[in-house]
């Protein structure tokens, strides 16, 4: 690694390393992931050659059928895939904000505060509304009350939830409905000040209309977060992202522009996907 | 339509039900049988103690003028319970000190036909309060190692043969019999355990010198509630680590990795995302394998329990080292001795009985209080 990046800094303005054979990325890039393997057990990739640069500021949606490692890549991108004991990248770097996030110099813990995630059945922990916004700041040691308050409401505000729940704060974040409970977790997710924020398909548990609110959520959280969305629905995908990765059998068979994947792909396998011909 | 012509008519004089015996059925109902006789066998005995001890022991707990308890029998320690007649053949029955004291009020009166049977006077104060303590210092050591094991073989240990291994260890301790543990306990506690003193006694195995002239002395603690409460916790910990294991593995992984995907240590979700969760479990499935623990006679015969004791535990000592380091009269000690160690007459038998019906009763609120703490968290939980 060169010597920028050995601190595990994660700040924007550092520069990409240069040992990378690739070019280096656009100022826009937030995250490059560089010729990735992935093995849950080893001697299985299930992750082939996987290569993709995600822009700052857009929504990035990874599509396929079951099993094709979208899920699985998401979660190399905060790391996640370290409960795994047996898990590891077996070759290529993910660089985010230019650095590589599985060099021994990072701190996974600092990775996770800046790359947070969403997951598929919304998760609060059984307390009140207010604490499961807070949770990410209180383990970062922030006691203040005005601290807390502030960015409990500024998370809510921007989660759309504030109006609903403002008046009952302190009670159970189980008690919501389910929609408005994914909507607390993004809440948390985001209270942390995040710079990308990861959904491994946020809307699956949730009725039509739930899902409508977080679309259109995700669609105005873009402007302060980098997001990636793992969706099994195609149409989400077109309705929510700008750029959309079709994987297949755990390689990507092709990212481009969302509008271009859906109506003018360069891949026959990514048309009859969307096209609904397979999968 | 259906065309009905060409279906067969119904006779209605035959019922096409009809009960037939197979030797299917007759299989059945010999299996049905067997297995209800098995079941009731359990009830039969079940019934058959409990209505036994109650009989025989609940008159000498409850009395007919208020307040309808004998008293007497919970503040009151064991002593020994004299019988006699006097020349003009009236009839005494009297704890020990009530007995001196009546001799020295009558010193003219002739006793003839004196007996005195051991332990069988008093109450059983004494026994209760070792048997509290025991289970006190039995719950913290058992509980601290058995959490602290458990958090680490479900969330800190990976999986592989080792901790397989490890696990059979610890479900393998499950079938030690208690006697076992009991020696086990006095060789280790009572006979290796380090205590921190001044002058290490003779028996001391290794003595390491410390700051200001004291020594780690390797010379165990005695026969003490500790080394008791210690050997009570060894054992009951393959039961304590199962079921905390058992509430770890209820909290949903959700809990986990969101606390983690916030940036959270290890150990800051574990502590605040799993075991606040998972503890009201822990202690409700606890509180069983303590029940059980409490009433186990062989593990503390040796370490910790004494037959008879004056005085109470905290009349016998001035610290706090001193209080642990004394051995106690325990419940389930106490019946053993009542019950077996003294000669058997009919004088014995309400300390028997009463001490049993008590010690039984107690027990049996526990493992309710336990099983309704379990419905009651069962019903508040929900994820």
């Amino acid at each position: 690694m060169s010597d920028e990046t050995r601190e595990g800094s994660l700040s924007t303005d550092e520069t990409p390393g240069g040992s990378s054979a690739v070019a280096p990325a656009t100022a826009d890039t937030v995250i490059e992931v560089d010729d990735v393997n992935f093995a849950y057990v080893k001697g299985k990739d299930v992750l082939r050659d996987i290569s993709m640069q995600i822009n700052k500021g857009q929504v990035t949606a990874f599509i396929g059928p079951s099993g094709c490692g979208k899920s699985t890549l998401l979660r190399c991108l905060n790391r996640m895939n370290d409960l795994i004991p047996t898990a590891e990248i077996t070759k290529g770097e993910i660089r985010i904000l230019g650095t590589d996030i599985y060099d021994p110099s990072v701190d996974v813990i600092e990775l996770r505060k800046h790359v947070g995630m969403v997951f598929q059945k919304y998760n609060p922990f059984p307390k009140s509304i207010y604490e499961n916004v807070a949770f990410g700041l209180r383990i970062q040691g922030i006691k203040s009350k005005s601290v807390l308050d502030e960015a409990v409401e500024r998370s809510l505000k921007l989660a759309g939830l504030w109006e609903e729940v403002k008046d009952r704060l302190d009670s159970s974040g189980l008690g919501l409905s389910g929609g408005q409970q994914q909507r607390l977790c993004i809440a948390r997710t985001i209270a942390v000040q995040p710079k990308i924020v990861l959904m491994d398909e946020p809307c699956s548990a949730l009725d039509p209309i739930s899902t409508t609110i977080i679309e259109e959520l995700i669609t105005q959280l873009k402007d302060e977060f980098t997001i990636v969305i793992v969706t099994h629905n195609m149409q989400q995908a077109t309705r929510v992202s700008d750029r959309t990765a079709y994987f297949y059998l755990g390689e990507l068979i092709e990212m481009d522009d969302t509008i271009k994947i859906f109506n003018n792909p360069s891949r026959k396998e990514t048309e009859d996907y969307v096209s609904g011909r397979f999968g | 339509m259906h065309d009905q012509a060409t279906d067969p008519p119904l006779q209605k004089s035959e019922n096409p039900f009809q009960k037939k015996i197979t030797p299917q059925k007759r299989q059945d109902a010999v299996v049905s049988t067997v297995l209800r006789m098995a079941t009731y066998f359990i009830l039969i005995c079940a019934a058959f103690i409990f209505l036994d001890i109650i009989r025989k022991g609940a008159p000498v707990v409850f009395q007919t003028e208020f307040p309808f308890v004998n008293t007497k029998f919970f503040t009151d320690s064991p002593e020994t319970l004299m019988t006699f007649e006097t020349e003009d053949g009236t009839f005494y029955k009297m704890d020990f000190s009530d007995y001196s004291q009546w001799k020295r009020d009558n010193p003219e009166g002739r006793i003839v036909e004196e007996h005195s049977h051991a332990y069988s006077g008093g109450g059983i104060f004494g026994p209760l309060v070792g048997t509290a303590l025991l289970t006190i210092i039995c719950i913290i050591v058992a509980l601290f190692v058995g959490l602290t094991t458990a958090v680490y073989l479900n969330e800190y240990s990976s999986k592989g043969r080792f901790m397989d291994m490890v696990r059979l260890a610890i479900m393998n301790l499950a079938g030690v019999p208690s006697i076992v543990f009991g020696l086990f306990g006095l060789g280790l506690f009572c006979f290796v355990a380090p205590v921190i003193t001044g002058e290490p006694q003779e028996r001391s195995i290794l003595n390491i010198p410390l700051f200001g002239g004291n020594f780690l002395a390797f010379q165990g603690w005695g026969t003490s509630m500790i080394a008791g409460g210690f050997t009570l916790a060894v054992m009951i910990l393959p039961v304590i680590i199962a079921a905390c294991e058992e509430s770890l593995k209820a909290i949903p992984m959700g809990f986990r990795e969101a606390s983690l995907a916030l940036g959270a240590t290890k150990w800051q979700s574990i502590s605040k995302s799993v075991l606040p969760y998972a503890f009201p479990g822990m202690l409700t499935a606890s509180i069983l394998g303590i029940t059980r623990v409490a009433g186990e006679t062989a593990p503390i015969m040796f370490t910790a329990a004494l037959a008879h004791k004056d005085k109470l535990p905290w009349q016998d000592t001035d610290s706090i080292g001193g209080f642990f380091s004394q051995s106690v009269q325990a419940m389930p000690y106490h019946i053993y001795t009542v019950a077996a160690r003294i000669p058997q007459s009919e004088y014995t038998k309400p300390m028997q009985f009463g001490s049993v019906f008590v010690f039984m009763v107690l027990v049996m609120c526990f493992a309710a209080l336990s099983i309704f703490m379990r419905i009651n968290y069962r019903k508040r939980v929900k994820w």
